[in-house]
């Protein structure tokens, strides 16, 4: 089938089978920020947005798509360059395959919660997993990064 | 030092965040083939027969594999340098499979559904044989899981497959019997450690092409270029010469990507089809077929006297190395070798044991890599020790753990499958690091526990060592190369999986050279441009690896000098090099490096600087720290709650504090994961029953309350800059110290990992002692 995607404010249109998942169907239009992690949901590497809201791409079909906003890291490259730079001071980037569906939970955080506690940031993250980092250091660059303390 | 104990961001660490393309999925062709495994659904059969069934004619598949296209050559996965102390007995394709998801052929296709549909449409007809599930039962089983004519060792690793075992191991010093005879205090404890997973968050992946000169070009999401190319050519008979293995952005290895995974069947797919293709791993394959933590049994005897003095060690261990025998001798031999020196001063040691073959996912390395299982084992007998002899466990590792100047002569005699190497302790601040640690924690104030109605805090803590690479085995390499208008290429064989190596290197690097990080380009790691190195493991890059760019940076230094004294036309002892200019002593002439690149390139005396330093460890100077944690255990429902968890670490000068912290933070959770959360469980056929993140609990960001890491001030004289590696270190001593700090909260001693909340109910209950 054909569709139209909405992907960081331009239009594509795309073939994709009736059963195929953003993540797919993302990565072959070459938004590779966009990484496969487990593919059962569990695990926060796949995220994009879906209208401002974070989705885990391995398990929302293409199809559900159209007629959504989707949004990547490529599409908030200067909001992602702040929130890297907080986690840069922290070392906490590591090795950094979960950065980029972190940072888009991350960017979702910012705009839906306000002035968030330590536990609400938790709460928010607890879907992105990171294997390497530890968290706190994540959690300093974040409460940086909001401007909260 | 300018660029040394400086935090600076890691290079590329922006740009992954920003999702540039940079890992090896990122690198694939768009039009590679997708290569799938049949994977076995049991864990020990014959196969019979393979029934393609017409799955070769469906068009778009473009390759089948089975055995029956590869030549019997026994190969081992581990990675490791050569020959390997680890047992060849794993064929790319065999007709036996060993355990639930051990490969049975791959298919490749122009896509995945029709890789799907193929594997939909073979048949394999399995005779189903009794597997081994239990390891306490594979010595002597009727089961016998090698019996291959092909399975060798490469030199005495005292493997017997015909009884199961994989390799067996003993050591002592003295006459352990004897002097426990003469103890006041003998202590005797059996500990269980699990088989846990890596979990790195990137699944195995590697692709493949054939370029135009011909040769194999492989992308792989590796610890160790290099080996993959070393062994991908022995297991396939293919010129190695014909081979290039380039290691892209890795997303994650903790030892998981020590091991050649899919690369064997990418490379026989790519050379008998001539096209790209690509293999990624499931997350279930990731769990299931590629390898876990050895789990291990250790008997711990220990004897003391009265006022304290520990007098001898007694180990057994019996350690499940699953269906093949990577890191089998190796991690056992760790368990031993990196928690005997820590008590240095006792009579007599001994260690024995065997290392056997069950039909679970193989075992390999993993971040701790034994030392991790023998610290659990041995600083919780330590504390049983010290409760029967009333003393506080503080003062007992005080008085009795290693210290600056001071040997061991377990160094001597054991190495990683070898003998090992003496060596004195020349940087060691662990007296430190339990006193600052006591402090972080408020030891004194707290211990041993702090009742408020059924919940119940208390503390705990245990001390570890590791090491700094495997002395004259592993060896590092890196070219440095002058470039016009002054900048350097860093080449290293060393590879970055996360950890930041290659920001480390390039500090070291400037340091050496005394010029700015953004004069240093790193590139790492690819087997045709970049020199040799072992790869990320055994906590070597640091110290091993850094030590080979020092040597390459001293050198290209020497060459600057040389080159601005010809420019001059005067002695190189006139010349005062200051990194971005270069003076003579008189300050008459002066050049900047920018104008010295420009002449050499350009103008006058043209050639091309290179430098290039190797290094191989004659030491393996450790790391130590000191862990404390403090729990809340719940007495009603036994939940455990990590309030905090104080690391204290001696890791000579760290090259970059953040960097490092993030290395003991990262391994801390991971280690605590490996004390409460995570086991690897199978059902009684041996399917995993936690082959998915939803039942594998790794630690999310919940359960993670508060740590404090710090660093001893300390300098190591054979480190580059006094720097000590840093990178295992962290994982040591969270299972120890979480079971230590229940015990002095609520009395109950659990000797079996994972320490989950239904055990801790269970022995409160066992117990009474609510």
């Amino acid at each position: 089938m054909i569709i139209t995607l909405n992907i960081n404010a331009l239009p594509f249109e795309v073939k994709i089978r009736p059963d195929e998942y953003l993540l797919e169907t993302l990565r072959q239009l070459r938004f590779l920020s966009v990484k496969k992690g487990c593919d059962t949901t569990s695990c926060g590497v796949c995220t994009v947005l879906v209208d401002g809201k974070p989705v885990a791409s391995c398990s929302y079909l293409s199809a559900r798509a159209e007629g959504h906003k989707i949004t990547t890291v490529e599409g908030i490259q200067e909001e992602a360059g702040h929130l890297a730079d907080f986690l840069g001071r922290e070392g906490s980037d590591q090795c950094a395959y979960c950065n980029p569906g972190f940072t888009l939970t991350v960017y979702s955080m910012k705009q839906h919660l306000n002035n968030p506690t330590t536990e609400e940031i938790k709460n928010y993250l607890v879907g992105n997993l990171c294997r390497c980092s530890g968290y706190l250091g994540q959690e300093i660059a974040i409460r940086n990064y909001l401007g909260v303390k | 030092m300018q660029c040394i104990n400086k935090s600076h961001t890691s290079l590329g660490g922006r740009g992954l965040v920003l999702g540039k393309p940079a890992y090896t999925d990122d690198l694939a062709e768009p039009n590679a083939l997708i290569i799938k495994v049949l994977r076995s659904p049991h864990a020990f059969a014959n196969i019979k027969n393979i029934d393609l069934n017409g799955a070769d004619k469906i068009p778009g598949v473009e390759c089948i594999i089975t055995h029956k296209d590869f030549k019997r050559i026994a190969v081992t996965r581990a990675g490791q340098g050569y020959p390997e102390p680890s047992p060849h007995d794993k064929f790319v394709l065999d007709k036996v499979v060993r355990h639930v998801g051990d490969e049975v052929l791959a298919v490749a296709a122009i896509n995945e559904q029709l890789c799907e549909q193929a594997l939909e449409k073979i048949i394999v007809d399995y005779e189903i044989l009794e597997p081994i599930l239990d390891f306490e039962k594979a010595l002597g089983h009727p089961t016998i899981i090698h019996a291959e004519e092909e399975a060798h060792e490469m030199f005495p690793i005292g493997f017997e497959p015909m009884k199961n075992i994989a390799a067996s191991y003993n050591m002592k010093v003295g006459d352990v019997d004897e002097t426990f005879k003469h103890c006041d205090s003998v202590i005797e404890h059996t500990f269980y450690t699990q088989a846990q997973a890596h979990a790195m968050m990137e699944p195995h992946t590697a692709n493949a092409r054939i370029d135009f000169q011909g040769r194999l070009i492989i992308n792989s999401s590796t610890q160790t270029p290099f080996h993959v190319r070393r062994i991908i050519s022995m297991a396939l008979d293919y010129p190695m010469s014909k081979i290039r293995v380039i290691k892209p952005r890795v997303g994650g290895g903790f030892g998981g990507k020590q091991c050649v995974h899919g690369e064997l069947i990418l490379s026989a797919i790519a050379l008998r089809t001539g096209k790209p293709c690509k293999i990624i791993y499931t997350r279930q394959e990731v769990f299931e077929s590629t390898f876990s933590r050895h789990p291990m049994r250790i008997k711990v005897k220990l004897g003391a006297m009265k006022d304290g003095t520990l007098k001898a060690f007694d180990l057994d261990i019996l350690s499940d190395t699953g269906a093949y025998g990577e890191h089998a001798l190796t991690v056992f031999m760790v368990a031993g070798s990196k928690v005997l020196p820590m008590y240095n001063k006792v009579d007599s040691v001994r260690l024995v044991g065997n290392i056997v073959y069950t039909n679970h996912t193989p075992a390999g390395a993993f971040r701790g890599y034994g030392a991790v299982q023998g610290n659990f084992a041995v600083e919780s007998a330590v504390d049983i020790l010290c409760e029967k002899l009333g003393m506080d466990p503080v003062k007992f590792r005080q008085k009795n753990m290693i210290a600056l100047g001071e040997t061991s002569p377990i160094f001597e005699i054991m190495g990683e499958g070898t003998a090992g190497t003496a060596m004195n302790i020349e940087s060691c601040k662990l007296d430190y690091c339990v006193e600052r640690g006591m402090e972080l924690v408020k030891w004194n104030e707290k211990f041993p526990r702090i009742k408020n109605g059924h919940k119940v805090k208390g503390v705990g803590m245990a001390i570890a060592m590791q090491g700094s690479g495997i002395p004259y085995i592993d060896m590092a390499s890196a070219i440095i190369k002058f470039n016009d208008d002054g900048f350097f290429n860093l080449l290293v064989g060393a590879t970055d999986i996360g950890q930041g190596s290659d920001t480390v290197l390039a500090q070291i690097a400037a340091e050496s050279l005394m010029v700015p990080l953004e004069k240093i380009i790193v590139y790492s790691s690819d087997t045709d441009l970049t020199p040799f190195d072992t790869g990320a493991y055994a906590s070597s890059t640091t110290y091993v690896s850094g030590n080979a760019v020092k040597k390459a940076g001293d050198s290209m230094r020497e060459m600057l000098i040389q080159e601005a004294a010809n420019a001059f036309d005067v002695d190189v002892d006139s010349i005062v090099y200051e990194g971005l200019t270069i003076k003579t002593i008189d300050g008459s002439k002066e050049i900047s490096l920018s104008d010295l690149g420009n002449r050499l390139y350009y103008n006058e005396g043209q050639k091309q600087l290179v430098a290039n330093g190797s290094y191989v460890g004659k030491k393996s100077p450790p790391p130590f720290m000191a862990g404390f944690a403090e729990v809340e255990v719940d007495t009603l429902t036994g939940k455990v709650q990590v309030l905090d968890y104080v690391a204290v670490v001696d890791c000579g000068t760290p090259i970059n504090p953040h960097l490092a912290k993030g290395q003991v933070e990262g391994g801390l959770v991971q280690g605590i994961g490996m004390a409460m959360y995570e086991e690897v469980i199978e059902n009684d056929k041996g399917r995993q029953l936690t082959n998915n993140f939803m039942n594998y609990r790794i630690p999310t960001r919940k359960e993670i309350h508060s740590m404090q890491v710090e660093f001893a001030d300390s300098y190591e004289e054979s480190g580059p800059y006094g720097a000590k590696s840093v990178g295992e270190i962290g994982i040591d001593t969270p299972p120890a110290a979480i079971a230590n700090a229940i015990y002095n909260a609520v009395g109950i001693r659990i000797d079996k990992l994972p320490i989950t909340s239904e055990k801790v109910l269970m022995e409160l209950l066992k117990s009474k002692n609510l």
